[in-house]
Protein backbone atom coordinates (compact mmCIF):
# COMPACT_ATOMS: atom_id res chain seq x y z
CA UNK A 1 0.00 0.00 0.00
CA UNK A 2 2.83 2.25 0.93
CA UNK A 3 4.96 1.32 -1.88
CA UNK A 4 1.97 2.14 -4.34
CA UNK A 5 1.21 5.51 -2.45
CA UNK A 6 4.99 6.23 -2.79
CA UNK A 7 4.60 5.04 -6.62
CA UNK A 8 2.36 7.37 -7.13
CA UNK A 9 3.84 10.44 -5.70
CA UNK A 10 7.08 10.09 -7.58
CA UNK A 11 4.97 9.32 -10.91
CA UNK A 12 3.22 13.09 -9.92
CA UNK A 13 6.82 14.64 -9.80
CA UNK A 14 8.00 13.22 -13.19
CA UNK A 15 4.66 14.44 -14.77
CA UNK A 16 5.43 17.81 -13.71
CA UNK A 17 7.05 19.55 -16.83
CA UNK A 18 10.86 20.56 -16.25
CA UNK A 19 10.78 24.30 -17.63
CA UNK A 20 13.31 24.52 -20.15
CA UNK A 21 16.13 26.61 -19.74
CA UNK A 22 15.57 29.22 -22.19
CA UNK A 23 12.54 29.76 -20.39
CA UNK A 24 14.03 30.57 -17.39
CA UNK A 25 16.73 32.89 -18.90
CA UNK A 26 14.09 35.25 -20.63
CA UNK A 27 12.16 35.35 -17.27
CA UNK A 28 15.75 36.12 -16.04
CA UNK A 29 16.45 38.96 -18.42
CA UNK A 30 12.47 40.26 -18.59
CA UNK A 31 13.36 40.59 -15.00
CA UNK A 32 16.60 42.71 -15.85
CA UNK A 33 14.75 44.76 -18.36
CA UNK A 34 11.93 45.84 -15.85
CA UNK A 35 14.59 46.23 -12.91
CA UNK A 36 16.29 48.75 -15.40
CA UNK A 37 13.66 50.44 -16.73
CA UNK A 38 12.70 51.64 -12.91
CA UNK A 39 16.10 52.69 -12.33
CA UNK A 40 16.64 54.46 -15.74
CA UNK A 41 14.21 57.05 -13.99
CA UNK A 42 16.54 57.86 -11.69
CA UNK A 43 19.42 57.63 -14.15
CA UNK A 44 17.62 60.45 -16.58
CA UNK A 45 16.69 62.92 -13.84
CA UNK A 46 20.52 62.62 -12.58
CA UNK A 47 21.61 63.06 -15.86
CA UNK A 48 19.64 66.31 -17.09
CA UNK A 49 20.61 67.39 -13.94
CA UNK A 50 24.28 66.82 -14.64
CA UNK A 51 23.83 68.40 -18.05
CA UNK A 52 21.69 71.49 -17.06
CA UNK A 53 24.18 72.29 -14.52
CA UNK A 54 27.37 71.50 -16.41
CA UNK A 55 26.12 73.41 -19.15
CA UNK A 56 25.07 76.47 -17.04
CA UNK A 57 28.02 76.71 -14.61
CA UNK A 58 30.93 78.69 -16.43
CA UNK A 59 29.17 81.44 -16.74
CA UNK A 60 29.24 82.13 -13.56
CA UNK A 61 32.76 82.33 -13.18
CA UNK A 62 32.95 84.89 -16.23
CA UNK A 63 33.39 88.67 -15.21
CA UNK A 64 30.43 89.99 -17.56
CA UNK A 65 27.79 87.87 -15.76
CA UNK A 66 26.90 89.19 -12.17
CA UNK A 67 24.50 86.68 -10.09
CA UNK A 68 23.51 90.18 -8.28
CA UNK A 69 22.42 91.68 -11.53
CA UNK A 70 20.77 88.19 -12.42
CA UNK A 71 18.68 88.29 -9.57
CA UNK A 72 18.01 91.87 -9.09
CA UNK A 73 18.15 93.51 -12.38
CA UNK A 74 15.04 93.31 -15.10
CA UNK A 75 17.02 94.44 -17.84
CA UNK A 76 17.34 91.71 -20.04
CA UNK A 77 19.40 92.44 -22.80
CA UNK A 78 20.82 89.32 -23.47
CA UNK A 79 21.72 89.91 -27.75
CA UNK A 80 22.75 94.08 -27.24
CA UNK A 81 25.03 94.91 -29.85
CA UNK A 82 26.51 97.25 -27.13
CA UNK A 83 25.75 96.73 -23.67
CA UNK A 84 24.66 93.14 -22.89
CA UNK A 85 23.03 92.63 -19.60
CA UNK A 86 21.16 89.94 -17.62
CA UNK A 87 18.72 90.92 -15.16
CA UNK A 88 16.27 87.83 -14.78
CA UNK A 89 14.25 89.44 -12.00
CA UNK A 90 11.49 90.59 -14.47
CA UNK A 91 10.79 86.61 -15.93
CA UNK A 92 11.28 85.19 -11.88
CA UNK A 93 8.28 87.54 -10.84
CA UNK A 94 6.23 86.70 -14.26
CA UNK A 95 6.60 83.14 -13.51
CA UNK A 96 5.26 83.72 -10.17
CA UNK A 97 3.11 86.12 -10.93
CA UNK A 98 0.90 84.44 -13.26
CA UNK A 99 1.48 80.88 -11.14
CA UNK A 100 -0.50 82.77 -8.24
CA UNK A 101 -3.23 84.18 -10.24
CA UNK A 102 -3.33 81.15 -11.92
CA UNK A 103 -3.70 79.41 -8.81
CA UNK A 104 -6.11 81.47 -7.88
CA UNK A 105 -8.46 80.82 -9.98
CA UNK A 106 -7.90 77.32 -10.23
CA UNK A 107 -7.44 75.75 -6.85
CA UNK A 108 -11.38 76.70 -5.60
CA UNK A 109 -12.41 75.47 -9.36
CA UNK A 110 -10.56 72.51 -8.85
CA UNK A 111 -11.57 71.46 -5.24
CA UNK A 112 -14.81 72.56 -5.98
CA UNK A 113 -15.06 69.93 -8.67
CA UNK A 114 -13.45 67.12 -6.73
CA UNK A 115 -15.67 67.72 -3.55
CA UNK A 116 -18.47 67.93 -6.27
CA UNK A 117 -17.60 64.99 -7.81
CA UNK A 118 -16.70 62.70 -4.82
CA UNK A 119 -19.84 63.85 -3.01
CA UNK A 120 -22.73 65.47 -4.35
CA UNK A 121 -22.86 63.86 -7.43
CA UNK A 122 -24.68 60.33 -8.77
CA UNK A 123 -22.32 57.73 -10.11
CA UNK A 124 -23.71 58.31 -13.47
CA UNK A 125 -22.93 61.49 -13.97
CA UNK A 126 -19.45 61.48 -12.23
CA UNK A 127 -18.32 58.31 -14.93
CA UNK A 128 -19.37 61.07 -17.80
CA UNK A 129 -17.28 63.98 -16.08
CA UNK A 130 -14.68 62.38 -14.77
CA UNK A 131 -14.00 61.41 -18.79
CA UNK A 132 -14.28 65.25 -20.04
CA UNK A 133 -12.07 66.09 -17.43
CA UNK A 134 -9.88 63.92 -18.44
CA UNK A 135 -10.43 65.12 -22.01
CA UNK A 136 -9.42 68.76 -20.22
CA UNK A 137 -6.31 66.96 -19.49
CA UNK A 138 -5.03 65.67 -22.50
CA UNK A 139 -5.61 68.85 -25.07
CA UNK A 140 -2.02 69.59 -25.75
CA UNK A 141 -0.06 73.24 -24.51
CA UNK A 142 -0.11 74.54 -27.86
CA UNK A 143 -3.70 74.15 -28.27
CA UNK A 144 -4.54 76.20 -25.19
CA UNK A 145 -1.93 78.81 -26.29
CA UNK A 146 -3.73 79.26 -29.38
CA UNK A 147 -7.01 79.27 -27.47
CA UNK A 148 -5.40 82.36 -25.59
CA UNK A 149 -4.41 84.32 -28.35
CA UNK A 150 -7.06 84.24 -30.29
CA UNK A 151 -10.08 83.78 -28.18
CA UNK A 152 -9.37 84.59 -24.81
CA UNK A 153 -7.21 87.78 -26.30
CA UNK A 154 -10.47 89.31 -27.94
CA UNK A 155 -12.93 88.40 -24.72
CA UNK A 156 -10.07 90.22 -22.80
CA UNK A 157 -10.06 93.35 -24.99
CA UNK A 158 -13.61 93.50 -25.74
CA UNK A 159 -14.86 92.74 -21.19
CA UNK A 160 -11.34 94.96 -19.71
CA UNK A 161 -9.78 98.13 -19.77
CA UNK A 162 -6.35 96.27 -21.44
CA UNK A 163 -5.17 97.93 -24.37
CA UNK A 164 -3.60 94.18 -25.18
CA UNK A 165 -5.35 90.80 -24.98
CA UNK A 166 -2.19 88.77 -24.55
CA UNK A 167 -1.13 89.63 -20.76
CA UNK A 168 -0.86 87.90 -17.38
CA UNK A 169 -4.84 87.38 -16.97
CA UNK A 170 -5.00 85.47 -20.52
CA UNK A 171 -1.93 83.31 -19.82
CA UNK A 172 -3.10 82.81 -15.60
CA UNK A 173 -6.96 82.00 -17.18
CA UNK A 174 -5.36 79.37 -19.48
CA UNK A 175 -2.54 77.78 -16.93
CA UNK A 176 -6.06 77.44 -14.21
CA UNK A 177 -7.92 75.24 -17.06
CA UNK A 178 -4.71 73.29 -17.54
CA UNK A 179 -3.89 72.79 -13.95
CA UNK A 180 -7.94 72.52 -12.90
CA UNK A 181 -8.25 68.67 -14.49
CA UNK A 182 -4.88 67.69 -12.14
CA UNK A 183 -6.32 69.29 -9.06
CA UNK A 184 -9.85 67.41 -9.65
CA UNK A 185 -8.51 64.55 -10.30
CA UNK A 186 -5.51 64.17 -7.27
CA UNK A 187 -8.43 66.17 -5.01
CA UNK A 188 -11.17 63.62 -5.83
CA UNK A 189 -9.00 60.58 -4.42
CA UNK A 190 -8.34 62.35 -1.79
CA UNK A 191 -11.98 62.26 -0.55
CA UNK A 192 -12.22 59.16 -1.70
CA UNK A 193 -9.56 57.75 0.63
CA UNK A 194 -11.69 59.46 3.49
CA UNK A 195 -13.49 56.27 5.31
CA UNK A 196 -17.11 56.15 4.69
CA UNK A 197 -17.57 55.56 8.75
CA UNK A 198 -16.70 59.08 8.93
CA UNK A 199 -19.20 60.18 6.66
CA UNK A 200 -21.90 57.84 8.56
CA UNK A 201 -21.39 58.83 11.87
CA UNK A 202 -21.44 62.62 10.53
CA UNK A 203 -24.90 61.88 9.24
CA UNK A 204 -25.85 59.80 12.81
CA UNK A 205 -25.15 63.30 14.45
CA UNK A 206 -27.35 64.88 12.40
CA UNK A 207 -24.96 67.11 10.03
CA UNK A 208 -26.03 68.15 6.49
CA UNK A 209 -24.08 67.54 3.59
CA UNK A 210 -22.38 70.57 3.79
CA UNK A 211 -21.32 70.58 7.51
CA UNK A 212 -20.13 67.45 6.94
CA UNK A 213 -18.01 68.68 3.40
CA UNK A 214 -16.59 71.63 5.24
CA UNK A 215 -16.56 69.95 9.13
CA UNK A 216 -15.28 66.18 8.63
CA UNK A 217 -14.50 65.62 5.15
CA UNK A 218 -11.72 68.60 4.40
CA UNK A 219 -10.01 68.38 7.49
CA UNK A 220 -9.47 64.84 7.02
CA UNK A 221 -8.31 65.15 3.45
CA UNK A 222 -6.38 68.44 3.80
CA UNK A 223 -3.12 66.84 2.86
CA UNK A 224 -4.35 65.10 -0.10
CA UNK A 225 -5.86 67.97 -1.24
CA UNK A 226 -2.87 70.31 -0.60
CA UNK A 227 -0.65 68.09 -2.95
CA UNK A 228 -3.20 68.26 -5.30
CA UNK A 229 -3.05 71.96 -5.52
CA UNK A 230 0.94 71.18 -5.30
CA UNK A 231 1.11 69.46 -8.58
CA UNK A 232 -1.44 72.21 -10.20
CA UNK A 233 1.07 74.42 -9.05
CA UNK A 234 3.98 72.25 -10.89
CA UNK A 235 1.98 71.81 -13.87
CA UNK A 236 1.65 75.57 -14.21
CA UNK A 237 5.50 76.79 -13.20
CA UNK A 238 6.57 74.42 -15.83
CA UNK A 239 4.02 75.14 -18.47
CA UNK A 240 6.11 76.62 -21.68
CA UNK A 241 4.20 77.01 -24.85
CA UNK A 242 0.70 78.08 -23.97
CA UNK A 243 2.06 80.96 -21.50
CA UNK A 244 4.37 81.84 -24.40
CA UNK A 245 1.57 82.40 -26.25
CA UNK A 246 -0.29 84.14 -23.96
CA UNK A 247 1.21 85.96 -21.82
CA UNK A 248 2.83 89.03 -24.32
CA UNK A 249 5.99 87.52 -23.67
CA UNK A 250 6.74 91.29 -22.84
CA UNK A 251 10.00 92.23 -20.35
CA UNK A 252 8.28 93.88 -17.81
CA UNK A 253 7.40 93.93 -13.58
CA UNK A 254 3.69 94.06 -13.47
CA UNK A 255 1.54 96.35 -11.93
CA UNK A 256 -1.92 94.82 -12.78
CA UNK A 257 -3.30 91.65 -13.78
CA UNK A 258 -3.89 93.04 -17.23
CA UNK A 259 0.20 93.47 -17.84
CA UNK A 260 1.86 91.82 -20.12
CA UNK A 261 4.53 89.43 -18.92
CA UNK A 262 7.47 86.89 -19.59
CA UNK A 263 7.97 83.78 -17.03
CA UNK A 264 11.47 81.72 -17.35
CA UNK A 265 9.87 79.12 -19.24
CA UNK A 266 8.80 80.90 -22.29
CA UNK A 267 11.79 82.36 -22.22
CA UNK A 268 14.11 79.30 -22.86
CA UNK A 269 11.71 78.58 -25.50
CA UNK A 270 12.48 81.84 -27.51
CA UNK A 271 15.63 82.13 -27.13
CA UNK A 272 17.48 79.55 -26.48
CA UNK A 273 17.57 77.89 -30.52
CA UNK A 274 19.24 80.69 -31.77
CA UNK A 275 21.66 81.17 -28.92
CA UNK A 276 25.10 80.05 -30.18
CA UNK A 277 26.09 76.61 -28.34
CA UNK A 278 28.74 77.50 -25.74
CA UNK A 279 28.05 81.24 -25.86
CA UNK A 280 27.51 83.34 -22.47
CA UNK A 281 23.65 83.63 -23.55
CA UNK A 282 23.78 80.05 -23.70
CA UNK A 283 25.09 79.27 -20.40
CA UNK A 284 23.00 81.93 -18.65
CA UNK A 285 19.53 80.64 -20.62
CA UNK A 286 20.69 77.40 -18.71
CA UNK A 287 20.89 78.93 -15.61
CA UNK A 288 17.29 79.94 -16.09
CA UNK A 289 17.10 76.35 -16.49
CA UNK A 290 18.62 75.38 -13.33
CA UNK A 291 16.30 77.83 -11.48
CA UNK A 292 13.26 76.26 -12.80
CA UNK A 293 14.51 73.32 -11.79
CA UNK A 294 15.25 74.33 -8.44
CA UNK A 295 11.31 75.66 -8.18
CA UNK A 296 9.57 72.82 -9.49
CA UNK A 297 11.63 70.66 -7.54
CA UNK A 298 10.77 72.36 -4.08
CA UNK A 299 7.32 72.17 -5.23
CA UNK A 300 7.13 68.36 -6.36
CA UNK A 301 9.21 67.79 -2.94
CA UNK A 302 6.91 69.23 -1.01
CA UNK A 303 3.45 67.11 -2.74
CA UNK A 304 5.49 64.27 -2.35
CA UNK A 305 6.13 64.92 1.71
CA UNK A 306 2.54 65.95 1.55
CA UNK A 307 1.56 62.65 0.51
CA UNK A 308 3.78 60.55 2.83
CA UNK A 309 2.02 62.13 5.33
CA UNK A 310 -0.85 60.99 4.26
CA UNK A 311 0.00 57.66 3.94
CA UNK A 312 1.78 57.67 7.76
CA UNK A 313 -2.17 58.52 9.00
CA UNK B 1 17.28 85.32 -45.40
CA UNK B 2 18.58 81.51 -44.47
CA UNK B 3 15.27 80.36 -44.74
CA UNK B 4 14.75 81.10 -48.58
CA UNK B 5 18.58 79.92 -48.68
CA UNK B 6 17.21 76.32 -47.30
CA UNK B 7 13.63 76.85 -49.18
CA UNK B 8 16.11 77.15 -52.54
CA UNK B 9 18.68 74.05 -51.57
CA UNK B 10 15.56 72.33 -51.31
CA UNK B 11 13.40 72.59 -54.01
CA UNK B 12 16.82 72.59 -56.05
CA UNK B 13 17.43 68.84 -55.03
CA UNK B 14 13.91 68.24 -57.09
CA UNK B 15 15.41 70.14 -60.14
CA UNK B 16 18.73 68.82 -60.32
CA UNK B 17 19.26 65.78 -58.02
CA UNK B 18 22.76 65.55 -59.12
CA UNK B 19 23.86 68.73 -57.04
CA UNK B 20 23.95 68.67 -53.49
CA UNK B 21 23.22 72.07 -52.08
CA UNK B 22 24.32 72.30 -48.59
CA UNK B 23 23.14 75.78 -46.59
CA UNK B 24 24.42 76.45 -43.18
CA UNK B 25 23.30 79.71 -40.87
CA UNK B 26 25.00 81.82 -38.53
CA UNK B 27 23.88 85.26 -40.09
CA UNK B 28 25.37 87.34 -43.39
CA UNK B 29 28.66 87.92 -41.38
CA UNK B 30 29.71 84.52 -41.29
CA UNK B 31 28.69 83.51 -44.73
CA UNK B 32 31.29 86.40 -45.80
CA UNK B 33 34.22 85.29 -43.70
CA UNK B 34 33.42 81.78 -44.99
CA UNK B 35 33.81 83.02 -48.78
CA UNK B 36 36.76 84.91 -48.10
CA UNK B 37 38.78 82.07 -46.25
CA UNK B 38 37.22 80.19 -49.84
CA UNK B 39 35.61 77.35 -47.98
CA UNK B 40 32.15 78.03 -49.62
CA UNK B 41 31.22 78.76 -53.27
CA UNK B 42 28.40 81.09 -52.28
CA UNK B 43 27.49 83.57 -50.09
CA UNK B 44 24.17 84.16 -48.61
CA UNK B 45 23.70 87.62 -47.22
CA UNK B 46 21.13 90.17 -46.20
CA UNK B 47 23.40 93.07 -46.12
CA UNK B 48 25.60 94.56 -48.72
CA UNK B 49 29.59 93.14 -48.76
CA UNK B 50 31.78 96.08 -46.65
CA UNK B 51 35.07 97.10 -49.57
CA UNK B 52 37.82 96.17 -47.30
CA UNK B 53 35.96 92.44 -47.42
CA UNK B 54 36.10 92.50 -51.09
CA UNK B 55 39.80 93.25 -50.56
CA UNK B 56 40.24 90.50 -48.02
CA UNK B 57 38.68 88.05 -50.33
CA UNK B 58 41.01 89.36 -53.44
CA UNK B 59 43.84 89.18 -51.13
CA UNK B 60 43.00 86.18 -49.90
CA UNK B 61 42.00 84.14 -53.31
CA UNK B 62 43.20 85.99 -55.72
CA UNK B 63 39.42 86.37 -57.18
CA UNK B 64 37.31 89.95 -57.57
CA UNK B 65 33.89 88.55 -55.37
CA UNK B 66 30.49 89.41 -57.80
CA UNK B 67 27.22 89.54 -55.98
CA UNK B 68 23.92 88.69 -57.47
CA UNK B 69 20.77 90.31 -55.89
CA UNK B 70 18.32 87.51 -55.25
CA UNK B 71 15.17 89.49 -53.70
CA UNK B 72 13.94 92.16 -51.33
CA UNK B 73 12.78 92.31 -47.70
CA UNK B 74 10.74 95.30 -46.90
CA UNK B 75 9.80 95.80 -43.50
CA UNK B 76 6.33 97.28 -42.65
CA UNK B 77 5.64 99.47 -39.34
CA UNK B 78 2.09 97.90 -39.04
CA UNK B 79 -0.62 99.89 -36.82
CA UNK B 80 -4.09 99.51 -36.10
CA UNK B 81 -6.91 100.26 -38.76
CA UNK B 82 -8.61 102.32 -36.60
CA UNK B 83 -5.28 104.08 -36.07
CA UNK B 84 -5.82 107.57 -37.73
CA UNK B 85 -2.03 107.53 -38.09
CA UNK B 86 -1.14 107.62 -41.63
CA UNK B 87 2.54 108.18 -41.63
CA UNK B 88 5.59 108.09 -39.76
CA UNK B 89 9.65 109.44 -39.57
CA UNK B 90 12.00 106.93 -38.61
CA UNK B 91 13.18 109.36 -35.97
CA UNK B 92 9.96 109.08 -34.31
CA UNK B 93 9.75 105.79 -34.98
CA UNK B 94 13.32 105.29 -33.44
CA UNK B 95 12.05 107.11 -30.32
CA UNK B 96 9.08 105.04 -30.00
CA UNK B 97 11.06 102.08 -29.72
CA UNK B 98 14.98 103.10 -28.43
CA UNK B 99 15.85 102.34 -24.68
CA UNK B 100 14.57 105.40 -23.12
CA UNK B 101 12.89 106.90 -26.30
CA UNK B 102 10.93 110.02 -25.96
CA UNK B 103 7.75 109.29 -27.48
CA UNK B 104 5.44 106.73 -24.89
CA UNK B 105 2.38 108.47 -26.02
CA UNK B 106 -0.01 108.78 -29.19
CA UNK B 107 -0.81 112.14 -28.13
CA UNK B 108 3.24 113.16 -29.09
CA UNK B 109 1.98 111.99 -32.05
CA UNK B 110 -1.07 114.18 -32.36
CA UNK B 111 -3.10 111.17 -32.87
CA UNK B 112 -5.94 110.64 -30.54
CA UNK B 113 -6.84 106.42 -30.90
CA UNK B 114 -11.14 106.55 -31.29
CA UNK B 115 -12.42 104.69 -28.75
CA UNK B 116 -9.74 106.89 -26.52
CA UNK B 117 -9.32 103.88 -24.33
CA UNK B 118 -5.45 104.80 -23.65
CA UNK B 119 -2.96 106.93 -25.05
CA UNK B 120 -0.29 104.72 -24.14
CA UNK B 121 1.54 103.30 -27.27
CA UNK B 122 1.77 99.33 -26.58
CA UNK B 123 5.09 98.73 -28.50
CA UNK B 124 5.05 95.16 -30.82
CA UNK B 125 8.71 93.54 -31.19
CA UNK B 126 10.04 90.15 -31.90
CA UNK B 127 11.88 87.73 -29.74
CA UNK B 128 15.67 88.77 -29.74
CA UNK B 129 16.31 85.68 -31.74
CA UNK B 130 14.59 86.91 -34.75
CA UNK B 131 16.45 88.32 -38.25
CA UNK B 132 13.81 90.87 -38.43
CA UNK B 133 14.57 92.40 -34.77
CA UNK B 134 18.49 92.34 -36.06
CA UNK B 135 17.38 94.51 -38.88
CA UNK B 136 14.98 96.66 -37.24
CA UNK B 137 17.55 97.39 -34.33
CA UNK B 138 20.50 98.02 -36.70
CA UNK B 139 18.31 100.14 -39.52
CA UNK B 140 16.31 102.21 -37.54
CA UNK B 141 17.27 102.62 -33.81
CA UNK B 142 21.16 102.74 -35.17
CA UNK B 143 22.11 99.43 -33.19
CA UNK B 144 21.23 100.74 -29.88
CA UNK B 145 18.84 98.56 -27.59
CA UNK B 146 14.80 98.28 -27.46
CA UNK B 147 13.08 99.66 -24.66
CA UNK B 148 12.07 96.80 -22.17
CA UNK B 149 8.57 95.69 -22.20
CA UNK B 150 7.38 95.15 -25.92
CA UNK B 151 5.23 92.28 -26.72
CA UNK B 152 7.70 90.10 -27.69
CA UNK B 153 5.99 87.78 -30.79
CA UNK B 154 7.27 84.56 -31.76
CA UNK B 155 6.90 85.29 -35.77
CA UNK B 156 6.00 87.84 -37.79
CA UNK B 157 2.37 86.81 -38.64
CA UNK B 158 1.55 86.77 -34.75
CA UNK B 159 2.70 90.46 -34.84
CA UNK B 160 0.24 91.59 -37.30
CA UNK B 161 -2.21 89.50 -35.21
CA UNK B 162 -2.07 91.67 -32.33
CA UNK B 163 -2.02 94.88 -33.91
CA UNK B 164 -5.06 93.66 -35.58
CA UNK B 165 -6.83 93.23 -32.40
CA UNK B 166 -5.36 96.26 -30.22
CA UNK B 167 -6.17 99.69 -31.07
CA UNK B 168 -3.16 101.00 -29.89
CA UNK B 169 -0.43 99.00 -30.68
CA UNK B 170 2.58 99.24 -33.67
CA UNK B 171 4.92 97.09 -34.47
CA UNK B 172 7.12 95.91 -37.45
CA UNK B 173 6.48 92.73 -39.43
CA UNK B 174 6.92 92.03 -42.92
CA UNK B 175 5.05 92.89 -45.56
CA UNK B 176 3.41 90.28 -46.44
CA UNK B 177 1.84 89.76 -43.21
CA UNK B 178 -0.74 92.46 -44.25
CA UNK B 179 -4.57 92.03 -43.39
CA UNK B 180 -7.40 93.92 -43.24
CA UNK B 181 -7.48 94.52 -39.46
CA UNK B 182 -3.81 96.48 -39.88
CA UNK B 183 -2.67 99.23 -42.00
CA UNK B 184 0.74 99.78 -42.72
CA UNK B 185 2.47 103.11 -42.44
CA UNK B 186 4.66 105.63 -44.62
CA UNK B 187 7.60 106.03 -43.76
CA UNK B 188 9.70 108.97 -43.95
CA UNK B 189 13.50 109.72 -43.88
CA UNK B 190 13.70 112.23 -42.71
CA UNK B 191 10.89 114.46 -40.81
CA UNK B 192 8.90 116.56 -43.12
CA UNK B 193 9.96 114.52 -46.32
CA UNK B 194 6.95 112.66 -47.51
CA UNK B 195 6.34 109.64 -46.39
CA UNK B 196 6.70 106.22 -48.57
CA UNK B 197 4.07 103.36 -48.60
CA UNK B 198 6.05 99.64 -48.50
CA UNK B 199 5.19 98.35 -51.97
CA UNK B 200 7.00 96.04 -54.11
CA UNK B 201 7.75 99.02 -56.38
CA UNK B 202 9.29 100.92 -53.96
CA UNK B 203 11.09 98.30 -52.61
CA UNK B 204 12.83 97.78 -55.78
CA UNK B 205 13.48 101.61 -56.87
CA UNK B 206 14.64 101.64 -52.92
CA UNK B 207 12.49 104.63 -52.13
CA UNK B 208 11.14 103.30 -48.98
CA UNK B 209 13.99 103.51 -45.87
CA UNK B 210 13.54 100.03 -44.32
CA UNK B 211 14.45 97.62 -46.86
CA UNK B 212 17.57 95.44 -47.90
CA UNK B 213 18.54 93.56 -50.88
CA UNK B 214 18.81 89.39 -50.27
CA UNK B 215 22.47 88.95 -51.86
CA UNK B 216 24.43 85.87 -53.25
CA UNK B 217 28.07 86.42 -53.68
CA UNK B 218 30.39 84.11 -55.00
CA UNK B 219 34.36 84.84 -56.25
CA UNK B 220 35.15 85.06 -59.87
CA UNK B 221 32.65 84.39 -62.55
CA UNK B 222 30.30 81.40 -61.47
CA UNK B 223 30.61 78.24 -63.16
CA UNK B 224 29.03 75.03 -64.01
CA UNK B 225 26.95 73.76 -60.89
CA UNK B 226 27.63 77.40 -59.23
CA UNK B 227 26.25 78.69 -62.23
CA UNK B 228 23.47 77.10 -63.00
CA UNK B 229 22.38 77.09 -59.31
CA UNK B 230 22.09 81.25 -59.57
CA UNK B 231 20.81 81.39 -63.09
CA UNK B 232 17.52 79.05 -61.44
CA UNK B 233 17.53 81.37 -58.19
CA UNK B 234 16.96 84.23 -60.43
CA UNK B 235 14.53 82.38 -62.72
CA UNK B 236 11.05 82.47 -62.27
CA UNK B 237 11.18 79.29 -59.98
CA UNK B 238 12.92 80.56 -57.96
CA UNK B 239 11.91 83.58 -57.62
CA UNK B 240 8.65 82.04 -56.18
CA UNK B 241 10.61 80.39 -53.57
CA UNK B 242 11.42 84.18 -52.69
CA UNK B 243 7.75 85.01 -52.78
CA UNK B 244 6.69 82.36 -50.77
CA UNK B 245 8.83 82.42 -48.21
CA UNK B 246 7.78 86.05 -46.88
CA UNK B 247 10.16 88.72 -49.30
CA UNK B 248 9.63 90.81 -52.23
CA UNK B 249 11.16 89.23 -55.75
CA UNK B 250 12.87 90.82 -58.36
CA UNK B 251 11.45 92.66 -60.91
CA UNK B 252 10.50 90.73 -64.25
CA UNK B 253 12.94 93.30 -65.77
CA UNK B 254 15.82 92.88 -64.22
CA UNK B 255 15.46 89.06 -64.04
CA UNK B 256 15.70 90.00 -67.64
CA UNK B 257 18.93 91.37 -67.83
Amino acid sequence: MSSAASGQHTALRRSRPQRPRWAVIVEKLLELVIRLSGISAILFVLAIFVFVFREALPVLTSDKFSVVQFFTSIEWYPTSVKNVRYGALALIVGTFSVTLLAMAFAVPLGLGGAIYLSEFCGPKRRETLKIVIEMLAAIPSVVWGFIGLTVMSRLIVQYTSAPVGVNMLNGAIILALMAVPIIVSIGEDALKAVPDSYREAGQALGATRWQLVYRVLLPAAKNGLLAAVLLGIGRAVGETMAVLMATGHAVTLPHGILDSIRTLTANIAAELGEAPVGSEHYRVLFLTGVLLFAITFLVNLSADLVIKGIKRK
Amino acid sequence: MVNVAQAWAEEYRTVNPAVEVEVSGGGSGVGIAALIRGTIDLANASRDIKQEEIAQARQNTGKETRGFVAGYDALAVYVNRVNPLDEISLDQLAEIFVEDGSITRWSQLGVRIPGGRDDTIVRVSRQSSSGTYEFFREKVLNKRDFELGSRDMNGSKEVVELIGNSPTAIGYSGMGYANSAVKMLRIASKPGEPGVAPTAETTLNKTYPIARSLNLYVLGYPQGAVKNYIDWILSDAGQQIVEASGYVPISAISRKK
